[in-house]
């Protein structure tokens, strides 16, 4: 399971993860009220998400869609049958004082995510996902010594994907939890905005000295940034080993982060806080999944990013590295599948998509889906780079011109622009003899053993050229001329 | 039609008193007017709580209107009342607790809806046990209309006796012709019990088949709505307009269409098998009722039909098992009940946990607290092996020693509880003496079978007998015939307490 | 398997249930009668045996019934909110919870 443990003051880090991911249904999990984030308070919240007496919960369809479909993308057990059981508690915010989960018997049981840690190639083991409905919210902010309960979010339908405890670095927890973002957006179960709390990640953290027994974990609760998730572990490892170091026992604990001070902080222990008291929901006969909906369900699905990834980089020749970036989306993917498809330089798509395309989206903000420039005029645009009508550098101003609107045809904009390259090797050898009759000095050095002497010959052809010869066409007639 | 114009119309039962609104010998705003002055002539009884005249009224001046257009539905204008179990946009709903007093509901129960689409109109609400959990109406903590504060519910045949519960309200305002049908509730008994304690009719049909949507929940695996009214074809009428599945809305609900039960009742019953359970008939079955019992076995014997003694060998099991499933998801059904969205908050309190737990302490009375803290305790952490998951085992064998005698019998019969209606108070410090007395009726919910009280006679101190039917699942149909045939028969079901 | 106070204080807690001293002493003793009764239903064989959660499984399958993903519950929370002991800005309020 795993191969190196980078050890921290000589304590091995042990990380599990629960994911608590919202899926994209149009309606709550057991109630018909829409799930649509930023209303106002309590206005989507109906009678059975209020729990008025005498309301009763109704299984929304699409939420066990979006199950079926995690459990194919993680080569998961999807249970024929499963149960769904209450969890007993009181909170503002849990309007039926249970939550409806499941317990015993979850939708999807095992599975694995396999993700890059660098260059090494990690799996994380699943034990389980399972449905659930999530709470509503506290707000504290404007009311002195009480809270405002918003049940909005009450019955929004969510998929608790819980991890084995394989981590073993914040950085492999990180890169585990990109990786599940990545795969529950591709595959449309979640939209995996985390800011609106789409995707949500409990971290349960423990050290122990190599060999030894499992330590006693602390959960870092509702960590919503990678950003946060990698400062709060972090931080969370240190205060463990010094309180270990200082003699302390760790206590198990629900701890949450403060992104303001970096640190995690216990929450108030609640009494008998492990005891649910789970039980079958009576109200919620067995959830049944035929083999049937399973295979039309795995029909509907779309190549997963990593088995893409994998046949970019045999169909494509890509390296690892280039097609783990293409497949950061769907979208993304498909829009370099259609220029390397439609121009037939694949290794030049991908160059331009993680290179110019990607800087400007990320200076835009914007997604591959609004970038200006289609993939059939930047496969035209690389189809002119290679067959040799125009260099890399004048390249960039045409797409320049693409991106802003300026103009839409690739070659029109070469024209206008004047930027063909110089290819006619009669004038260009003409043009290389008269520099190397006025540079007799360079010509020397360069004879001599001195390299930088060549460059210096190839920029004055490039100059008197005006930058429209061929770079490569240069190099090699020059070399040629001076017998080098 | 004379039979209808010399009868006073609280003594019309409910197909008349429909024949009669058709045939516009009276208007359903007259009806109306005439048991709402019936309910508050004799509210000492205390089976109201909660009355909208003006509500009742219009409902009834629709009624009347689509009787005039010829769109009248098959319960057009007939006065009906509803268990406060039942929520109701035109009435306050408490189900009989401090919890929900003054509780207004947004929405109707799906019973409620289904009754009104079929015309009825809606008198008022009756009391019951607080949350359903009682068996003597002595647990409600609703003021009854005409009172400020709670008050005892009374059995019409004496009116210092319990009428059974939980549905008490519901079976005193039949009997006492204070509407000529209700509905009620049954958990564990709680339409049956009433019933046999003041010589009505009524009938829990099989699980699943009547929506528990708008019923506020006691025990979600067992509880189930039914109609009570004075004899087995009124039932009947009630129980078609209330049957049918709710996809949209109860999870629970079956899928088995609306029934016609009135279509079979006049079925012939000869060869008829009844079931006797041995154990229904030991040393705790009071001889009053066993011989009020054992006569309405005979007139079935002259009805052609014959009884085949049957075990039913888990009965005293079942009070447990009752007691253990029923508490267990009562206590988490309540946990909704925390002062934050609705119904009662405590005034005084320090912080969050003391706020619920206060409101929860002043808000349920002691019965529920009870049956609260035996859930909590039998799901808890360590226990619940032991004790839940248990019972819900032993449910199985009791439902397949059912369908064991059904193998010889086509209807069970036997008595509805050991004793007659007992006094008031008198189980007062013995709340275990309530769960006792449920023994008979409870085999019948765990399983989930249609059951049915039909009254049988009457035993000391004139105080009325029901008979038990339980028929296998979805066999309401037969169950109605039987019981309509010895109401042919007999007269047990015509007789009226007196002073009313 | 008789309960102890402080296994009243443990549930009633659980509960959220305020009780006074005399009540827990009243229950204390009408829980353990209840339970006396209970403990015949636990010495019972039922190996092999699978619990009855909907009744009419006894005699056949009970699945989950499931509806399409529409969102057709209009805002109504005027009405849903009548009955609510403190509300402000259509938010419910509750003593300020800490976490």
């Amino acid at each position: 399971m795993t191969t190196t443990s980078k050890l921290i003051h000589g304590y091995e880090v042990v990380i599990g993860f629960e994911t608590h991911t919202q899926l994209a249904t149009q309606s709550k999990i057991f109630s018909r009220a829409p799930t649509a984030f930023g209303a106002e308070p309590n206005t989507q919240a109906c009678a059975v998400d209020l729990a008025l007496p005498g309301t009763l919960p109704v299984m929304n369809r699409e939420a066990v869609a979006c199950a079926i479909k995690l459990g194919l993308a993680l080569g998961s057990h999807i249970a024929p049958v499963s149960i769904f059981a209450r969890k007993n508690y009181f909170y503002p915010d849990l309007p039926k004082g249970y939550q409806i989960s499941q317990f015993e018997i979850p939708v999807v049981q095992g599975g694995e995510v396999e993700f890059f840690l660098g260059d090494e190639k990690r799996t994380v083991r699943l034990v389980r996902a399972h449905l659930e409905e999530d709470a509503g919210k506290s707000l504290h902010e404007d009311f002195i010594g009480q809270s405002g309960i918003d049940l909005n979010r009450a019955g929004t339908p969510l998929l608790e994907i819980v991890t084995e405890p394989d981590m073993r670095s914040s950085d492999e927890a990180v890169a585990y939890a990109k990786e599940l973002h990545k795969i529950v957006t591709w595959i449309g179960i979640c939209d995996g905005n985390m800011q609106e709390g789409s995707f949500r990640c409990d971290a349960n953290v423990s050290v122990r000295k190599p060999g030894g027994p499992l330590g006693t974990r602390r959960e870092i609760k509702n960590l919503n940034s990678f950003k946060f998730m990698q400062q709060a572990i972090d931080y969370e490892i240190r205060w463990q080993i010094d309180q270990i170091e200082d003699g302390h026992a760790i206590q198990q604990a629900t701890v949450l982060f403060d992104p303001d001070t970096g640190e995690t902080r216990a929450m108030r222990t609640k009494e008998d806080a492990a005891d649910y008291r789970y039980f079958p929901d009576p109200d919620l006969p067995p959830l049944h999944i035929s083999e049937q909906w399973v295979q039309e369900q795995r029909a509907l699905m779309a190549e997963l990013p990593r088995t893409m990834a994998a046949r970019f980089v045999a169909d494509y020749g890509l390296p690892e590295y280039d097609a783990t970036t293409l497949t950061q989306s769907k979208a993304m993917a498909a829009y370099f599948e259609a220029v390397a498809q439609a121009c037939g330089q694949p290794k030049l798509a991908s160059n331009w998509i993680m290179g110019e395309v990607s800087r400007r989206l990320n200076t835009s903000e914007s997604g591959i889906e609004q970038a200006p420039v289609g993939a059939s005029q930047l496969a035209a645009l690389i189809g002119r780079i290679a067959d040799g009508t125009v260099s890399n550098n004048a390249a960039r101003q045409v797409f320049d011109a693409l991106w802003t609107g300026e103009s839409t045809d690739v070659d029109a904009t070469i024209e206008s622009k004047g930027l063909k390259q110089m290819n006619d090797s009669g004038a260009l050898e003409k043009i290389i003899d008269e520099v190397i009759a006025a540079n007799p000095d360079n010509v020397a050095q360069f004879r001599a053993g001195k390299d930088k002497a060549f460059n210096a010959l190839v920029g004055q052809i490039m100059k008197a050229s005006k930058g429209k010869a061929n770079p490569q066409q240069v190099n090699d007639l020059l070399r040629a001329k001076l017998g080098g | 039609m004379t039979t209808t114009t010399t009868k006073a119309l609280h003594d019309l039962g409910v197909s008349e008193l429909a024949a009669g609104l058709r045939d516009k010998q009276f208007s359903a705003v007259e009806a109306a007017r005439h048991f709402l002055a019936r309910a508050k002539a004799h509210q000492n009884l205390g089976a109201y709580v909660a009355l909208n005249e003006d509500a009742t009224l219009a409902q009834a001046q629709a009624a009347d209107a689509r009787l005039a257009a010829g769109t009248a539905g098959a319960l057009e204008g007939v006065p009906i009342a509803h268990k406060d179990i039942f929520v109701t946009r035109d009435f306050p709903s408490t189900a009989g607790s401090r919890m929900l007093a003054g509780y207004q509901s947004p929405f109707d129960a799906t019973v409620v809806t289904r009754l009104a689409d079929a015309g009825a109109v809606t008198l008022g609400k009756l009391n019951c046990d607080e949350f359903a959990m009682g068996s003597s109406n002595e647990n409600s903590a609703a003021a009854p209309v005409g009172f400020d504060a709670p008050a005892p519910v009374r059995n019409p045949w004496d009116t210092t006796r319990i009428p059974g519960g939980s549905s008490g309200g519901s079976a005193v305002a039949v009997a006492a012709r204070l509407a000529p049908a209700v509905t009620g509730t049954d958990t564990g008994g709680s339409i049956r019990q009433p019933a046999s304690f003041c010589g009505i009719t009524g009938i829990k049909p099989t699980y699943g088949r009547a929506s528990r949507y708008g019923m506020i929940a006691f025990a979600s695996s067992l509880d189930q709505a039914g109609p009570m009214a004075r004899s087995a074809e009124d039932c009947a009428l009630l129980l078609s307009a209330m049957c049918g599945p709710d996809p949209d809305r109860d999870s629970t609900s079956l899928d088995v269409p609306a029934e016609n039960f009135s279509a079979q009742l006049n079925g012939s019953i000869d060869g008829l098998r009844i079931g006797i359970p041995v154990e229904f008939f030991g040393e705790g079955l009071a001889p009053d009722v066993r011989a009020a019992v054992d006569g309405a076995l005979k007139e079935y014997e002259k009805l052609g039909a014959r009884l085949v003694p049957i075990s039913l060998p888990r009965t005293e099991l079942s009070i447990p098992v009752y007691y253990i499933i029923a508490p267990a998801e009562a206590s988490s059904n309540l946990s909704r009940f925390d002062g934050v969205k609705f119904g009662h908050r405590a005034k005084d309190y320090a912080d969050l946990v003391d706020m619920y737990k206060k409101t929860r302490a002043e808000g349920f009375g002691d019965e529920v607290k009870r049956r609260i803290m035996i859930g909590a305790y039998v799901l808890s952490h360590g226990y619940y092996d032991a004790y839940y998951l248990q019972a819900q085992k032993i449910r199985r064998m009791i439902a397949d020693d059912f369908q064991d005698a059904f193998k010889s019998c086509d209807v069970i019969a036997g008595p509805v509880a050991p004793t007659v209606a007992w006094k008031l108070g008198e189980h007062g410090n013995d709340p275990l003496a309530d769960y006792l007395a449920d023994i008979f009726t409870l085999p019948g919910s765990l399983a989930g079978l249609p059951g049915m009280s039909v009254p049988a006679g009457f035993g000391e101190g004139g105080l009325p007998v029901g008979l038990q039917l339980i028929g296998n699942y979805f066999q309401e149909a037969r169950l109605l015939n039987a019981a309509h045939r010895l109401q042919q028969a007999t007269d047990f079901h015509l007789r009226q307490p007196g002073g009313l | 398997m008789a309960l102890t106070p402080q296994d009243i204080g443990r549930i009633a807690n659980l509960a959220r249930l305020e009780l006074t001293p005399s009540e827990s002493e009243r229950m204390l003793t009408q829980l353990n009668g209840f339970f006396d009764i209970v403990e015949q239903m636990r010495a019972v064989d039922t190996s092999g045996i699978t619990p009855l959660a909907h009744p009419v499984a006894a005699i056949q399958d009970v699945a989950l019934r499931l509806r399409e993903d529409v969102a057709s519950e209009p805002n109504q929370r005027e009405a849903n909110q009548k009955s609510a002991p403190a509300v402000e800005r259509g938010l419910f309020l509750v003593p300020k919870v800490i976490e």
